[in-house]
């Protein structure tokens, strides 16, 4: 798969090609340029450090959007053993924009449920590109409950544009099936841990998102709209995208300045998907970390903190 | 012609001034939206906004519904002067907030308190769609939280008008956790055996409608209510189809089995107050 380009990084893979093409160049002929290539992969280093170092909103939108950013499945099985999906909603079908099932963690059994993309045409087709309809929220509800029953942590990975808006969802209660994820999910008794891996699109993602704690991969986003929707709402104007990123407040600093997530899972330098092993990687020591602290408190405790937790939330004053 | 020397011809129209137009009190008369008639707005008060002709059903004020349900005096206000802060800094937010303040008489889309309707004390939330249509910031997010811990603590039903064109933009992701925070709320009641009535008006849609709008033991709505999760248009776009006039009316959501009960308005005060018996602790013996 050729590997997708962004605006912003070009000027980096550029000299990434012209470094590569003298490294050909070197070893096809007699003339030897050992010394310009070391300095223009010094040059590069730098440039790397300075171009992801300094990524915008815009830029992080664009890298949570990736088509070869890594999904739900392929951290499922670099972070998990003994992976077993399991499907449907046991009332109207089985949602393949959501993907549920148990696993081991180190170990420790779990339930690990994540919206799920395509990387490609034919899969984003299956997989209605990551917008799940009801019975995909119906599905990871019911696999939650079952958690609950067998005392297992439950993982959520988030990564979706929002719920899907279409006629056959609204018919089957899109809203009712989002309204009661939020409830019962406050109401479950065992550990909850929410990642968003790539975009945290709305009520969609809020549906597998009330968690005990939340991290964000650093280049993910996490907002009530999309930047283009928000721009065309408030501006008229989808065009205005860039700049809604930009104060919609919606990378993973922006939530943590908020006081809204529990962490960032740094990035590898430039994104995610250079390598998902190591990616996968960071997501475990940071899950390792949480489970062991969410492992210890009592029922009562975890849904007591729950509330405590999503209460303060908000911005108001008195007159 | 002769006669024309003496007929007076305008060539111009005359506009009134100022002073002269607001000779006839405002909003004396009110067109129906639906039938188009025009009714005297007192009428239209007697008939609780519900159209005579046509039997449309008007939007309410808070405060129309709270004189509509509650005893006389018997509504008390939580949280009245709690307002919004602006914490993405958007341009312009604040002076759309005084605007609306100044055009509704609010300080907030949503008025929360407890009550008594008939002879039963309840607690109670009702959103209002003049004020930035009804949408979810975290004052409205707050104050709704806060009722129903209010309900739970003093072991009173909570019962919820919701009108909302769902979370508020301008203070982006604490808007959309303004539904978490809700419906955190709402388990704890429930858990406590706390009852809780929704009643959805028109409109009830996005983040409201996927949150604490959905989650009442009962679910009613007022006839023709807009009610959904996305928009219309964003579905038409979506899918390439033109939608039946009836979708995302609470009639739509009582067919597919969403809603308990369309409640027409002037059914709606004797509706909650049986249930509110109903519901009594220990039940009638």
């Amino acid at each position: 798969m050729k590997d997708q380009v962004l605006p912003f990084e070009k000027p980096v893979i550029e000299l990434k090609s012209k470094i590569a093409e003298l490294k050909k160049f070197t070893s096809e002929s007699d003339i030897d340029l050992t010394s310009e290539i070391k300095k223009l992969e010094d040059r590069l280093e730098k440039l790397e450090s300075e171009v992801y170092g300094n990524m915008q909103p815009w830029d992080r939108v664009q890298m949570a959007r990736h088509s070869n950013r890594p999904t739900t499945l392929d951290y499922i099985n670099e972070i998990f053993e003994d992976f077993v999906e399991l499907h449907g909603d046991r009332l109207y079908g089985d949602d393949e924009a959501i993907v549920a099932g148990v696993a081991k963690y180190n170990g420790t059994p779990v339930t690990v449920i994540g919206h799920q993309r395509g990387k490609d045409t034919k899969e984003n087709i299956r997989r209605n590109f990551g917008m799940p309809h009801p019975e995909g929220y119906r599905k990871a509800l019911r696999l939650m409950k079952q958690a609950n029953k067998f005392n297992r942590p439950i993982i959520c990975f988030i990564d979706t544009k929002g719920a899907y808006p279409g006629k056959a969802a609204e018919e089957r209660g899109q809203s009712e099936a989002i309204a009661r994820n939020l409830k019962e999910m406050a109401g479950l008794t065992v550990p909850i841990i929410c990642i968003v891996i790539g975009e945290g699109g709305s009520g969609g993602a809020l549906a597998l998102g009330v968690g005990d704690h939340i991290y964000m991969l650093e280049n993910s986003t996490y907002s009530v709209i999309s930047p283009e929707g928000a721009a065309a709402l408030l501006w008229k104007d989808s065009n205005l995208a860039q700049r809604a990123a930009e104060s919609m407040k919606i990378t993973s600093y922006d939530l943590n300045e908020l006081g809204i997530i529990d962490g960032i899972i740094p990035e590898i330098r430039g994104g995610a998907h250079r390598n998902v092993a190591e990616q996968a990687n960071n997501i475990y020591e940071t899950l390792q970390k949480s489970l062991q602290k969410l492992t210890s408190y009592s029922k009562d405790e975890l849904l007591e903190q729950r509330w405590e937790k999503y209460k303060k939330i908000g911005a108001y004053t008195t007159l | 012609m002769l006669k024309d020397f003496f007929s007076k011809k305008r060539k111009y129209a005359t506009i009134p001034r100022e002073e002269a137009k607001q000779d006839i009190p405002e909003g004396l008369m009110k067109k129906c939206p639906q039938c188009k008639q025009i009714f005297y707005r007192k009428e239209l008060n007697n008939q609780l906004q519900v159209c005579p002709n046509c039997d449309h059903h008007h939007q309410m004020s808070a405060w129309e519904r709270i004189h509509m349900l509650f005893e006389e005096n018997s509504f008390v206000e939580w949280d009245r002067d709690m307002i919004s802060e602006n914490p993405l800094e958007f341009p312009d937010y604040v002076e759309k907030l005084e605007k609306d303040r100044q055009k509704s008489g609010l300080n907030e889309a949503v008025v929360t308190g407890k009550g008594i309707i008939d002879q039963y004390e309840t607690a109670f939330a009702v959103m209002d769609a003049r004020y930035r249509m009804g949408s979810m910031g975290s004052v409205v997010g707050e104050k709704i939280a806060r009722a129903i811990e209010n309900a739970r603590e003093e072991n009173l039903p909570f019962i919820i008008f919701t009108a909302s064109g769902g979370a508020r933009m301008q203070e982006g992701v604490l808007s959309l956790m303004q539904m978490t925070k809700t419906s955190v709320a709402i388990e704890r009641f429930s858990r406590a055996g706390g009852l809780m009535i929704s009643v959805m008006t028109h409109p009830t849609t996005g983040g409201v409608s996927a949150s604490f709008a959905s989650l009442g033991d009962y679910n009613f709505a007022e006839p023709g209510a807009l009610i959904g999760f996305a928009g219309r248009r964003i579905i038409e776009q979506t899918i390439r189809e033109k939608l039946p006039d009836d979708f995302q009316t609470a009639e739509f959501l009582m067919k597919h089995g969403h809603l308990d009960k369309v409640i027409h308005r002037h059914d709606m005060k004797r509706t909650l107050s049986i249930l509110l018996e109903i519901h009594q602790p220990g039940g009638e013996s």
